[in-house]
C-alpha cells in the first residue's frame, strides 16, 4: 500500500446524513471477484438515472466537483452493509479522506486499511465545511489536523495503529502474522476450549 | 486482568477470555476467533490475498461457509437478470473453489443444511454462548442472541482471520438496553428492535456493543431474540448480546455442532457464568417499557425513520435527510401509511426468515388470499428452515393464498439474484434495510413484522395486523 501522509485538496459537499453503504455501491455491483474498477459504481444510483444517464442536479456530476479528493459528508457516513466494495469503489472513484461528524464503525475500519481516511470533525468544523463546498482544506495524518479556511485547524481522531499503518504503507497482516508465536500458545493453553 | 476478578459486563467476559494479547496505547488488542462464517459475495478478493502470499488458512475447522446473498431461490432464475445472475453464478463458483483448495466445509446450494450465514450458524449448533463469532456481513451480530460476540468484518479482516484466526480490535463501548413489561397480542420481536432503532437512532449505538436486559427479553424465545439483535447494526452498533438462559440451551440441546455427554455439561457450566455481574458498569444505559408498543413500520429510507402503524409521516423542519426520504418514497408529512397500497410482499431474510416468522405470516394468510395485484414472495431462510415449514404444511397455506414459495437464500432483502421490487413499487418486507434502492433500482420499502406483512398481503394495503387476528 502507498503511504498516506499528507492529502490537499478542494473538498466536494455531499450533505445528507445516514449516507449507507447501499448509496455508496449498490448490491447489484458486488458480483465482481475482484477489487478494482469500482469507481465507476460509487454512489451510482445517485449518479444515473434510471437509464444510465448522468444526472446533471447531482454534486458529484458538476464540474466543480471535478478532481476533488476530499467529500465532506453529513452525520453517520457509512452505516449499513460492511460491503469494503464502498471504500474501493470511494477511492477508484478518485476521493482519499471524508469528513464527517460520524463515521460508521466498520465503514471506518474499512476505510482504513485500504488508504481512504476518515477524518471525525465537531460540529462547528463540520457547519463551516458544509457552508463553504469547495474550499482547499489539507488534512495532516502526521499531526492528526485537519488544516481548512484562513488559518483555522482541528484536530481529528485516528486509532495510532492504523495511522501508523497509513504513514508507513504497511498492511496489518503482517502484524498479526508477526504474532503467531502468541496464538498457537493462546490456542494451546485455553482452559475454557470452545465447543 | 483475569476475567471475574472485578464486575463485568457480558460483553466484558467474552472479550477478556479472548485475548490473545491486550491492547496498549500504540497497538489494539489481537482478539481469537472461534467462528469464522464465509459467503460467495465478501470473500474472493480475501482467498485471492491468501493466495497471492502463499498462506494457508490456519483453522478451516473453525470455518464454515454457505451460498446465500446471490442464488437463485428458483430453479428458473429470472433471466431478465440473466447477466446479473451470471455473474452472481460465478461467484458462487469461486467460492467452491476456494473451499476445496483451502479445505472449508461448504454448506452448498445441494446440501439439506444451506441457507442464510445468520439463520445456519446457529440451526447448526456452530454459534454458541462465550464465541467469538464473525463474517463479513454486517448481520453477524445476529448470533449476539445467544450470548456470543459477533460482529460484522470487511473483507480485508476476512483475510487476517482467515490467515491468522485473529483480528485487530479496539475494545468499544458498552450499552445496556433494559427492557420491562411483556410484548402484547399481535406484537412481535421485529416491532420491538424497530422501537429500539428509533429510540436511539441508526447512528446511536456507533461505538457500543449492545446488551438487551431484562424481562421482555428473557420471555422471548431464541428465533425472536435472533431478530432482535440482527438489527443491532441498524442502529450501528456492531454488536448485540443477550445473556444465555434456560431458553437457550434448551434451543442448542443436541445441534449437530454442539458437544454432547459430559463435554456438553461442561459447557453448561462455563455457559452459565455468562452473565454482566450486578455491580458491571455499563457507559450507557437506555430503559424501555415494551408493553405499549404496537406494531411498528418504517416511512423513511432507514431502519431510524420508523412509527407506530397508525402513525403519521412526521413533519421534516428543514431536515434535509427526511425530505429526501419522503421525496424518495413519494410521501407526504402529516400521511397516515394505514391503507396505503402496497405491490410487493416478501416474507424472508436473516431477521424473519425463521419458522417461527413463517408461522407468524401463515397465521394471518391461513383461508385468506393474497389480494389481487399484489406479488407475495415467501423465502425461507434456510433449507431445514423450508422442510419443517412443507413439514407442518406451510407451503400449502402460502401456495393456496397465492403467494410464492421459494428456495432459501437472501432473495429480495438485497435483490442480487434476480428477485426484486420493480422501480417506484412499493413492498412490506421483514428484511432489515429500506435503504434506497436496496430491494432493486427505485425500490420502495417498508419494513415491519411477518404478521404485518402478511396482512398487507391480504389486503393490497398497509393494514394492522392485530385486524386480521
Ligand atoms: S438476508 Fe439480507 S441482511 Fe441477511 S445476510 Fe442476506 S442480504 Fe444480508
Amino acid at each position: 500500500m502507498q503511504p498516506v501522509k499528507m492529502i490537499r485538496s478542494k473538498t466536494v459537499v455531499l450533505p445528507f446524513t445516514d449516507v449507507d453503504t447501499d448509496q455508496i455501491i449498490p448490491a447489484r455491483f458486488l458480483t465482481t471477484t475482484s477489487r478494482e474498477g469500482l469507481g465507476k459504481h460509487a454512489f451510482a444510483d445517485w449518479r444515473c438515472d434510471a437509464s444510465g444517464q448522468l444526472r446533471s442536479d447531482f454534486i458529484l456530476n458538476q464540474p466543480q466537483a471535478r478532481g476533488c479528493e476530499v467529500l465532506v459528508a453529513g452525520d453517520n457516513f457509512g452505516c449499513g452493509s460492511s460491503r469494503e466494495h464502498a471504500p474501493w469503489a470511494l477511492l477508484d472513484y478518485g476521493f482519499r479522506a471524508v469528513i464527517s461528524t460520524g463515521i460508521a464503525d466498520i465503514f471506518r475500519s474499512n476505510a482504513l486499511k485500504n488508504g481512504l481516511l476518515p477524518v471525525e470533525v465537531d460540529q462547528d468544523t463540520h457547519r463551516w465545511l458544509l457552508a463553504n463546498p469547495g474550499v482547499e482544506v489539507e488534512i495532516d495524518l502526521q499531526n492528526t489536523r485537519l488544516n481548512y479556511g484562513d488559518h483555522q485547524s482541528t484536530s481529528f481522531p485516528v486509532e495510532s495503529f492504523a495511522r501508523y499503518c497509513l504513514l508507513e504503507g504497511i498492511d496489518a497482516l503482517g502484524y498479526l502474522l508477526g504474532k503467531a508465536a502468541d496464538i498457537e500458545r493462546f490456542e494451546k493453553d485455553r482452559s475454557c476450549v470452545p465447543g | 486482568m483475569q476475567a471475574g476478578t472485578r464486575p463485568g459486563t457480558l460483553f466484558d467476559k467474552v472479550w477478556d477470555q479472548h485475548l490473545v494479547t491486550p491492547e496498549t496505547a500504540e497497538v489494539p488488542a489481537v482478539l481469537y476467533i472461534d467462528l469464522h462464517l464465509i459467503h460467495e459475495v465478501t470473500s474472493p478478493q480475501a482467498f485471492a490475498v491468501l493466495e497471492r502470499s502463499g498462506l494457508p488458512v490456519r483453522r478451516p475447522d473453525l470455518t464454515l461457509a454457505t451460498t446465500d446473498h446471490s442464488v437463485p431461490t428458483t430453479d428458473q432464475p429470472d433471466f431478465r437478470q440473466s447477466s446479473v445472475v451470471l455473474a452472481a453464478a460465478r461467484q458462487v463458483s469461486k467460492l467452491r473453489d476456494n473451499c476445496a483448495a483451502f479445505g472449508i466445509r461448504l454448506y452448498d446450494l445441494d446440501d439439506p443444511r444451506q441457507g442464510i450465514v445468520h439463520v445456519i450458524g446457529p440451526e447448526l449448533g456452530a454459534t454458541q454462548p462465550g464465541k467469538t463469532v464473525v463474517c463479513g456481513d454486517s448481520h453477524t451480530s445476529t448470533h449476539g442472541a445467544f450470548g456470543a460476540l459477533a460482529f460484522g468484518i470487511g473483507t480485508t479482516e476476512v483475510g487476517h482471520v482467515l490467515a491468522t484466526q485473529c483480528l485487530l480490535q479496539r475494545r468499544p463501548r458498552t450499552m445496556a438496553i433494559n427492557t420491562s413489561g411483556r410484548l402484547g397480542a399481535g406484537v412481535s420481536a421485529k416491532d420491538l428492535i424497530l422501537a429500539i432503532i428509533g429510540r436511539i437512532g441508526v447512528g446511536g449505538g456507533t461505538g457500543y456493543v449492545l446488551e438487551y436486559r431484562g424481562g421482555a427479553i428473557r420471555s422471548l424465545t431464541m428465533e425472536q431474540r435472533m431478530t432482535v439483535c440482527n438489527m443491532s447494526i441498524e442502529a450501528g452498533a456492531r454488536a448485540g448480546m443477550m445473556a444465555p438462559d434456560a431458553t437457550t440451551f434448551e434451543y442448542l440441546a443436541g445441534r449437530p455442532l454442539c458437544p454432547e455427554g459430559e463435554q456438553w455439561e461442561r459447557s453448561l457450566a462455563r455457559w452459565r457464568t455468562l452473565v454482566s455481574d450486578e455491580a458491571a458498569h455499563f457507559d450507557r444505559q437506555v430503559d424501555l417499557d415494551v408493553s405499549a408498543l404496537t406494531p411498528m413500520i418504517t416511512y423513511g429510507t432507514n431502519p431510524g425513520m420508523v412509527m407506530p402503524i397508525d402513525g403519521t409521516v412526521p413533519m421534516h423542519n428543514g431536515d434535509q435527510a427526511l425530505r429526501k426520504a419522503l421525496d424518495y418514497m413519494q410521501l407526504n408529512p402529516g400521511e397516515p401509511l394505514l391503507e396505503k397500497p402496497v405491490d410487493v410482499v416478501f416474507v424472508g431474510s436473516c431477521t424473519n426468515g425463521r419458522l417461527s416468522d413463517l408461522r407468524e405470516a401463515a397465521a394471518v394468510l391461513r383461508g385468506r388470499r393474497v389480494a389481487s395485484g399484489v406479488r407475495m414472495l415467501t423465502v425461507p431462510g434456510s433449507r431445514q428452515v423450508k422442510q419443517a415449514a412443507e413439514a407442518e404444511g406451510l407451503d400449502k397455506v402460502f401456495l393456496e393464498a397465492g403467494a410464492e414459495w421459494r428456495d432459501a437464500g437472501c432473495s429480495m432483502c438485497i435483490a442480487m439474484n434476480g428477485d426484486q421490487v420493480g422501480a417506484g413499487q412499493y413492498a412490506v418486507s421483514t428484511s432489515n434495510r429500506n435503504f434506497e434502492g436496496r430491494q432493486g433500482p427505485g425500490s420502495r420499502t417498508f419494513l415491519a413484522s411477518p404478521a404485518t406483512a402478511a396482512a398487507a398481503a391480504v389486503t393490497g394495503r398497509v393494514t394492522d395486523p392485530r385486524r386480521l387476528a
